[in-house]
């Protein structure tokens, strides 16, 4: 499925990357989608990208909620015309059968608050699924962008579901048995996985050290800024944002902090963007 | 005549905004056509997720011709003159018309035609849009001045009888191709005119009147529940979204497995209708079944099997998180969760939902110790606690009460065993837990359910069950039409709650303003007035302020308290009677009791001293506020029962009256008064007397001070000096004082109509026995028409002028005892 949508985008344009090795909470923070979608330069580019969302962990027990999972990203910059052809183009393409499934564009508005971004777009409904985000950013790190980009993340597990009709995510099968290797299912793979993290994740993780890491993000991407290097000081705010979400699963951070904590967040990611946007000598 | 057709073809504009769009595109269209003088017929609009369009009926091919004459100057004017205007109207000395020395030119503008009109029409109401939300998109939005639309707009049809209306807009141009339904029918059809829109779109699968796919939706739905032997539930607000997100809908049938009947079923219903848009079905038993009617947007080749296939799996997964939230709730006692509210600030200056629950457990504790909410019956031990006395009125001291913030599980009642439990332990645990669902996962996921889930947990976990069903209810009644509770342990808490926030945020001067009510006050005051009426509760405003008073100026401290890390002194459990701020040359120091806590910075105390002194103080000020606050709402809530709003302003304007129930008992005697022949006169009595005192400057005495003043306590009705009567005051005979001349015959049958009736009224008042008040003043209506006929009170003996006046304002005085008269309308 990965490579059939490698081999569609690939087709209309965009550069194929490879995930970043960074832990994220979506593949919008891959920098590949945050920072190119600022200035005027044109940006067609698709990749792979691994998701933690902690407080998403079910501790393998949901047959559709995983801590760690995968994206699939397009971002195309400026958006063309007919992008929802183009989209529904690499439905059909991964083998998604329009004249008996029903696919629904619901909408749904994109905020990430720690990123100071937004755009308006729709959840890809796949009966009654969501397998996709679609979304039009029409804001970055708080700087409006122009040109607009359009911005694809699709469910890949989810759509794996559709695939091979299957009811858990742990029963997808990984591989097609071959020689001496045997079927393998995500579950194989990823079920311990889930579990173990899901523990650590909620119950575990030293928070005592989870706050000083924060600490420490916050320090090293400030220490960047002022050196104005805008790539390390995004990649301190993207560990600092992941650090704050494991404190959030493990329940230590109130309400009332909740914001203040999204708000250094944001202040380093736009911070970042600012110096982004002045190193490539682009005005607001 | 001609019809006219425009669609805008946009990517699917989100359900919620299509109703609106539809009116504001007729109205915006109309706009634009009446600034040409052009007016449709009819329009009619439509909406669909892909595209929004207006028919117009009948327009003429061409606005009329106008003739605009415009004045000149005068013939004898000076050339200048005349050059001047020639040039402003562009015409010829020999095309102006003369007349009466004056030149006139008349410029004629010839009607325009329609198309013309439209085609300029289009991109300004496109333009004009006022999308809720609107994007920029594209290669044009490399610029912020590009185009906005709630989606990227993709084609416009604007046909005018059969031929296409030529615009353009963000390199959209018109024309008449337009698109069907994005899979059944993915190629261009071309629309002829107005009069075939609706068909071909249908012929290419396109439902494209709402209304219609609401009535498939609606008939299909009913109809799939019904062949499998179940019940829809029905749900305008889904109908609506459902022919919102579909331009071919098919209602589908699908089943999930009955092993999540276990979850609470309006947690089902709700994570249905939210997350997936689903109707639920009910079965024989009118329970709810382990059913749901999902929406598609096309007819499946294979029936729709893959569809339901998919939507159940869907919904499974959404259950079993449900069910796994409920599952987790539950293994926590509500006592635990209640204690993690001190994480939840409930507003800056009214401290964490921990604090509010603290004082709504007082509260609801003494509400029912003070006898203002009782058992229908009563029930077996019940009787005054502890706290009764500490609540008392001591004056200017802080009750003893237990600190707000340690351990919140300290301070929570014994859990009573049903059936035993006095009621105001009963309301104080349940007013304890009530909120406790708010750290809950369910309630983090759909807050919609919150009270509903805590009823769930505490009845799961064997609270009382009139503890549950306060917890469950006590938000209630929200809004007209909701259920009022009647159960006394939730009254008390239900009735604590509002009463808390309202005297609260009226303290933090967070007053509902205009429109705005961001805390929903005016609902809660309104939620008050039915629960008391319903109930009967008596209480008086002022003592509720007072008891609430006490509970936040207490929790003041002790934020000011903790907020202090130099002092340490977090852990002050007596209370605190009296602390003052020294400022000195090294910052400020708080005292306590004696103890000096500092120095701080300057101005750190500030802002807290300001609090604590605000809740410190008896709150005359906010008594007045939140009463006429009340007063407001009471008329609101009276309107519809047929009480004249003036007639409440009449009894309020007395001041002093702070039980509402008493209040409204008055007004309606007084409503049923004035009805009277005998009622109506006397209010014209009143009426003629006052505007007599008022011409001779006897100012309207002010409202009586304090409660004292009316209602309870024996009004001094019979004396006319207040403050704002002139000074020197003439010197007033007492009642029954002989005047110094012969009095007229019909003045002295006043005089002793007054000493009769004042006495009768007060008293009847004091018993609350309005009607006889009503009585007793209805005695002087006579007595004053005679005296208005033969008695002229501007007599030339300034005496006999002055005592008849102080008679009239004892009159006016007298009929005070029952409502201000001035205040009545007519």
């Amino acid at each position: 499925m990965i490579l059939t949508l490698h081999d569609y985008w690939s087709a209309h344009g965009c550069l194929i990357l490879q995930p970043y090795d960074m832990e994220m909470g979506a593949g919008t923070f891959h920098p590949a989608t945050t920072l190119r979608a600022l200035g005027p330069n044109p940006w067609n580019a698709a990749f792979v990208q691994p998701c933690r969302r902690p407080t998403d962990g079910r501790y393998g027990e949901n047959p559709n909620r995983l801590q760690h999972y995968y994206q699939y990203q397009v971002i195309l910059k400026p958006s063309p015309p007919d992008l929802q052809e183009l989209y529904l183009g690499s439905l059909a393409a991964i083998g998604i059968d329009f004249t008996r499934h029903d696919i629904r564009f619901v909408e749904d508005d994109w905020e990430s608050p720690t990123l100071g971004a937004w755009g308006l777009g729709w959840e890809v409904w796949c009966d009654g699924m969501e397998v996709t985000q679609f979304t039009y950013f029409q804001q970055m790190g708080g700087y409006d962008c122009k040109p607009v980009a359009g911005e694809l993340t699709y469910g890949l597990e989810r759509l794996a579901l559709y695939l091979q009709n299957k009811d858990s995510v742990y029963d997808l099968a990984f591989n097609d048995a071959e020689g001496n290797q045997p079927q393998m299912t995500y579950g194989d793979v990823f079920l311990e996985n889930e579990r173990q993290m899901s523990t650590w994740n909620f119950e575990v993780a030293d928070t005592e050290r989870l706050f000083d890491l924060f600490r420490k993000a916050t320090a090293e991407c400030e220490s960047c800024l002022e050196a104005k290097l805008p790539i390390p000081a995004y990649e301190q705010a993207i560990k600092a944002s992941h650090v704050f979400n494991l404190l959030q699963a493990r329940g230590v951070i109130s309400v009332a902090e909740r914001q203040a904590y999204m708000g250094r967040v944001r202040d380093l990611a736009k911070g970042a963007c600012a110096s982004w946007m002045e190193k490539n000598g682009w005005a607001a | 005549m001609t019809d006219f057709l425009l669609e805008l073809r946009s990517e699917e504009i989100p359900a919620r905004m299509q109703d609106k769009a539809r009116d504001d595109l007729a109205r915006l269209f109309a706009a634009e056509l009446a600034k040409s003088g052009l007016h449709a017929h009819a329009i009619v609009t439509f909406a669909t997720p892909r595209r929004l369009a207006l028919i117009a009926r009948d327009l003429p091919e061409a606005t009329a011709a106008v003739s605009e004459e415009t004045k000149g100057p005068k013939t004898s004017a000076p050339p200048q003159a005349l050059e001047g205007f020639l040039r402003k109207t562009g015409l010829t000395r020999e095309q102006l018309v003369e007349r009466d020395g004056v030149f006139f030119a008349v410029i004629d503008k010839p009607g325009r035609a329609t198309a013309d009109v439209l085609a300029e029409a289009i991109p300004a109401v496109i333009r004009a849009f006022p999308w809720p939300k609107s994007m920029r998109w594209g290669e044009a939005s490399l610029t912020t001045e590009s185009l906005r639309w709630v989606r990227p707009l993709q084609g416009i049809v604007a046909l005018f009888g059969e031929d296409v209306v030529p615009c353009e807009i963000a390199g959209v141009v018109s024309g008449a191709a337009t698109v069907g339904h994005r899979f059944h029918h993915p190629g261009v059809i071309t629309i002829g005119s107005a009069s075939d829109y609706v068909e071909k779109l249908h012929a290419c699968h396109v439902v494209v009147d709402q209304d219609e796919r609401r009535s498939i939706i609606a008939l299909g739905a009913t109809m799939a529940a019904r062949k499998a032997g179940l019940e829809l539930v029905r749900d305008e607000g889904l109908l609506t979204e459902n022919a919102g997100l579909t331009e071919w809908p098919v209602p589908l049938l699908g089943r999930f497995d009955e092993a999540f009947l276990a979850v609470p079923p309006e947690v089902i219903q709700l994570t249905a209708r939210v997350n997936q848009k689903y109707f639920v079905c009910r079965d024989s038993d009118g329970k709810l079944a382990n059913a749901f009617v999902c929406t598609a947007n096309i007819d499946a080749v294979d029936g729709g099997a893959k569809i339901v296939e998919g939507n159940q799996k869907v919904l499974a997964a959404r259950l079993s998180d449900a069910k796994f939230f409920y599952e987790t709730d539950l293994k926590v006692p509500l006592e635990e969760q209640a204690a993690k509210l001190d994480r939840i600030v409930f507003h800056e200056k009214l401290g964490t939902v921990a604090d509010k629950v603290e004082r709504v457990a007082k509260l609801a504790r003494w509400l029912v110790e003070e006898g203002i909410v009782k058992s229908p019956s009563p029930l077996v031990g019940e009787g005054r606690g502890p706290l009764a006395s500490a609540s008392g009125k001591g004056e200017g001291d802080v009750p003893s009460l237990t600190p707000p913030h340690p351990s919140a599980t300290a301070s929570l009642p014994p859990s009573p065993t049903r059936g035993e439990g006095n009621l105001a332990d009963l309301a104080e645990r349940a007013a304890r837990l009530a909120k406790a669902d708010l750290v809950t996962g369910m309630v983090g996921e759909f807050p919609e359910l919150q009270g509903l889930m805590g009823g769930y947990y505490a009845e799961r976990q064997g609270e009382d069950p009139r503890v549950a069903s306060a917890i469950r209810d006590h938000y209630k009644p929200v809004g007209q039409g909701d259920d009022v509770p009647t159960d006394p342990v939730t009254v008390a808490v239900s009735l604590a709650d509002k009463l808390d926030s309202i005297i609260g945020f009226f303290g933090a001067d967070e007053k509902p303003t205009g429109s705005k009510d961001p805390y929903a006050l005016r609902r809660s005051a309104l939620a008050v007035l039915s629960i008391q009426s319903s109930n009967k509760l008596r209480f008086q405003l002022s003592e509720v302020i007072e008891f609430l008073r006490r509970i936040y100026h207490f929790q003041e401290f002790h934020r000011a308290l903790e907020a202090d890390p130099i002092a340490s002194v977090a852990n002050v459990t007596k209370p605190i009677r009296k602390f003052k701020i020294d400022r000195s040359i090294d910052g400020e120091r708080l005292v306590v009791d004696g103890n000096t806590f500092g120095p701080f910075t300057a101005g750190t105390l500030k802002n807290l001293s300001d609090r604590i002194h605000f809740w410190g103080a008896p709150l005359s000020s906010l008594d007045g506020d939140v009463l006429s606050f009340f007063a407001d709402r009471l008329k609101v809530q009276q309107r519809e029962a047929g009480v004249r709003h003036d007639l409440i302003d009449a009894v309020f304007a007395l001041g002093g009256e702070d039980d509402l129930v008493r209040l409204l008992a008055r007004v309606h005697a007084l409503q049923a008064f004035v009805g009277t022949e005998d009622g109506a006169n006397l209010l014209a009595g009143y009426k003629r007397a006052a505007n007599i005192l008022k011409k001779e400057g006897f100012a309207q005495p002010a409202p009586l001070p304090g409660r004292e003043g009316l209602g309870v306590g024996r009004p001094e009705a019979t004396d006319a000096r207040s403050p704002s009567e002139p000074t020197p005051a003439p010197s007033l005979p007492g009642r029954g004082e002989a005047a110094t001349y012969d009095a007229a015959p019909a003045e002295a049958a006043l005089l002793a109509a007054l000493d009769a009736a004042e006495p009768a009224a007060a008293d009847a008042v004091a018993h609350e026995d309005f009607e006889a008040a009503m009585a007793a003043l209805a005695t002087l209506r006579a007595p004053i028409d005679a005296f208005f006929e033969t008695v002229i009170v501007n007599d030339a003996d300034p005496a006999k002028r002055l005592a008849r006046l102080v008679l009239l304002a004892r009159v006016r005085t007298a009929v005070h005892t029952v409502a201000d008269f001035s205040k009545i309308e007519g």
